[in-house]
């Protein structure tokens, strides 16, 4: 019995995630399909001609009642098949596919290197609280939380590839077809500038529940039993205050599938954020949308993920103060 | 000596949050009277494109062989114009809703938080993007998302306060007395608001610049042949290696002016040291000022 409001804040919010991504498709292709100036005139711009225009309404299928292009639209993306490109006519997940690959690598690298040792800093910093390594960490950390994604990546560009030294190229140029892992350089200062753009959130986190659960009376109790630092640390400290810094993984995780737009315009990277500007330069709608449908799909189910983490780790939290917070 | 610690350390984040100030406010100054000052039209060709710092050109020149730092001068009253506006706006919304629900709670407080929750489900950068690619870029709109952007995250900061200050006896009294809801949202819950709000401001303006500031480096800002700051950035970007100026100039004006109103935001708030900016310990400032009073007195006694 005491499970029930813990199950039902699931539920409750399981849907609410399901209804979210429901509306972000209904929003992407309202946005596509039916604002001013239609997508057929966005497409050809200044040379839409009648004939033309005709031609690419057929191909949108704009004719068609609202519900009936909506229904049609969501069902191809549903079943694999978005539709084809209306630059070059190539399938839409052939263009989406292998940038898919490229960011969710850049992704996972940044993960890899940067989540571990963020919160690694943030539990020295919150064990010499006060002292130099603790404020020399957090001033740098404020810093960079100030910093927007391509100000970080082009002041590494200036330092590190161009202007004053030239260890790694500034351009990730990667040959149609092939893999980014064939020439892995490239890929060392976009994963560094995500690094660095999420070091602040994890650290930021690490170090205040550490700093947290060491004023707690039971670390207190534990260290009047005579219980040795380390073991202190990594069993009485670390256990009780890795649990909310589980949920902001997730949350930065879902920040980055935005931040990794910009990011990867700096550095001219294959990814999906990359392929959407280039889409939105030559108005390739079905593109577009897909991309955007992809990037907010993985946005609001990490978004779910975190909640249900911190649900679970928190179990003294009742679902009815989850509504009020 | 905990009471010399807490004093100094009091004292240090004031004047990182006073130099944080001044860095922002001499910024914001350069860039509303910069057209002044600029020895060149931000529009004329002085020289040879990516021309290095001479006699004529401070900065030396850009993609087109204009004054790098004319267009400098200019290039800040688009993106600091929109931040000002969406900042203002988004706070004062956020805000109004924020008290309105923790005033009144029950069903106004579930339909509107729960509103919010979704807008807040919204990958909101990337929608921003479809907007502006499929409406074009206008200063409006773009004044508008980043207002968007903004409602639902200091509406929750704000409503936790809210809730809070609305327990209070004062209110009670306010109530006792008859005064009309309108009066005691206005005259006696929002005054009490005004250390977080000013928190707010400082981060939303912290966020507004990095927004815009990206919109333009992407070149989807309103005019694209106005000086800007971001579009400065992407567009002297091939020339990097003839001078790197026209590029570092402008990444070093808004890293320092980000870096300036957090660092100022964050001593608004005075618990860097301790906690994190989480919504409800940002509004501590006072508590903390008064644990560095009580250690103080405990000091003198002893």
């Amino acid at each position: 019995m005491a499970q029930h409001p813990l199950l039902s804040f699931a539920a409750r919010r399981v849907f609410l995630g399901v209804l979210t991504l429901f509306a972000v498709c209904v929003v992407v292709f309202l946005a596509t399909q039916v604002l001013p100036g239609d997508a057929a005139r966005a497409v050809l711009g200044r040379n839409a001609t009648p004939e033309l225009l005709a031609e690419i309404r057929a191909e949108l299928r704009l004719d068609d009642p609202l519900l009936v292009q909506f229904w049609s639209w969501l069902s191809g993306i549903l079943t694999g098949d978005p539709g084809h490109s209306l630059v070059n006519g190539t399938a839409v997940s052939d263009i989406v596919y292998p940038r898919v690959l490229n960011s969710a690598m850049l992704l996972a690298l940044t993960s890899v290197i940067s989540f571990p040792l963020s919160i690694t800093l943030g539990v020295v910093a919150a064990l010499y609280s006060g002292r130099f390594v603790d404020t020399g960490i957090s001033t740098i950390a404020l810093a960079l939380a100030a910093l927007p994604e391509f100000v970080v990546g082009i002041i590494l560009i200036l330092l590190l590839s161009t202007s004053v030294f030239h260890f790694f190229p500034a351009v990730s140029l990667v040959p149609p077809g092939t893999s980014v892992l064939q020439n892995p350089i490239i890929l060392v200062l976009p994963v560094l500038t995500l690094s660095l753009v999420c070091f602040p959130y994890l650290y930021r986190m690490t170090r205040a529940s550490v700093i947290e659960v060491l004023g707690s009376e039971y670390v207190e109790m534990a260290r009047l039993k005579g219980v040795g630092t380390l073991r202190l640390t990594f069993v009485h400290v670390l256990l009780n205050a890795l649990a909310p810094v589980v949920q902001v993984v997730a949350l930065t995780l879902a920040y980055l599938a935005g931040g990794v737009v910009l990011v990867e315009f700096v550095f001219g990277y294959p990814g999906v954020g990359q392929g959407l500007l280039e889409a939105i330069m030559v108005r390739d709608v079905p593109v577009i949308q897909l991309i955007v449908l992809l990037l907010a799909a993985v946005y609001v189910l990490l978004n779910l993920l975190a909640d249900l983490i911190a649900m679970l780790l928190n179990p003294r939290m009742t679902a009815r103060q989850w509504q009020s917070n | 000596m905990s009471l010399l610690g807490a004093s100094w350390r009091w004292l240090r984040d004031l004047k990182a949050g006073a130099v944080g100030l001044l860095v922002g406010f001499l910024i914001v100054a350069g860039a509303l009277i910069g057209p002044l000052l600029a020895p060149e039209s931000p529009f004329d060709f002085v020289g040879a494109p990516f021309d290095l710092p001479s006699s004529y050109a401070l900065l030396g020149t850009d993609l087109m062989g204009r004054d790098v730092l004319s267009r400098l001068l200019w290039g800040g009253m688009q993106i600091l114009g929109l931040s000002a506006v969406a900042t203002l706006a988004g706070v004062l919304i956020g805000t109004l809703l924020g008290i309105i629900c923790g005033y009144l709670k029950g069903t106004t407080d579930d339909i509107i938080m729960r509103l919010l929750d979704v807008a807040m489900a919204f990958p909101q950068t990337v929608l921003a993007l479809l907007f502006l690619s499929i409406l074009g870029p206008k200063p409006w709109l773009i004044a508008t998302l980043v207002t968007a952007i903004h409602i639902p995250q200091v509406a929750r900061v704000m409503r936790s306060v809210a809730l809070r200050v609305s327990e209070e006896d004062y209110i009670r009294y306010a109530e006792a007395i008859g005064l009309s809801t309108r009066r005691i949202i206005t005259r006696e819950i929002l005054p009490n608001l005004t250390a977080p709000l000013m928190v707010e401001l400082g981060l939303r303006f912290t966020y507004s610049i990095a927004l815009i500031a990206g919109l333009g480096f992407l070149g989807l800002m309103a005019d694209p042949s106005a000086p800007d700051w971001g579009m400065m950035i992407n567009e002297n970007r091939i020339g990097m290696l003839s001078n790197p100026w026209a590029v570092a100039a402008p990444v070093f004006i808004l890293a320092i002016l980000t870096i300036g109103t957090n660092v100022f935001t964050d001593a608004l708030t005075g618990t860097r040291r301790a906690k994190p900016t989480l919504p409800v310990e940002e509004t501590e400032v006072s508590a903390t000022a008064g644990k560095i009073v009580g250690s103080g007195n405990n000091e003198a006694e002893k």
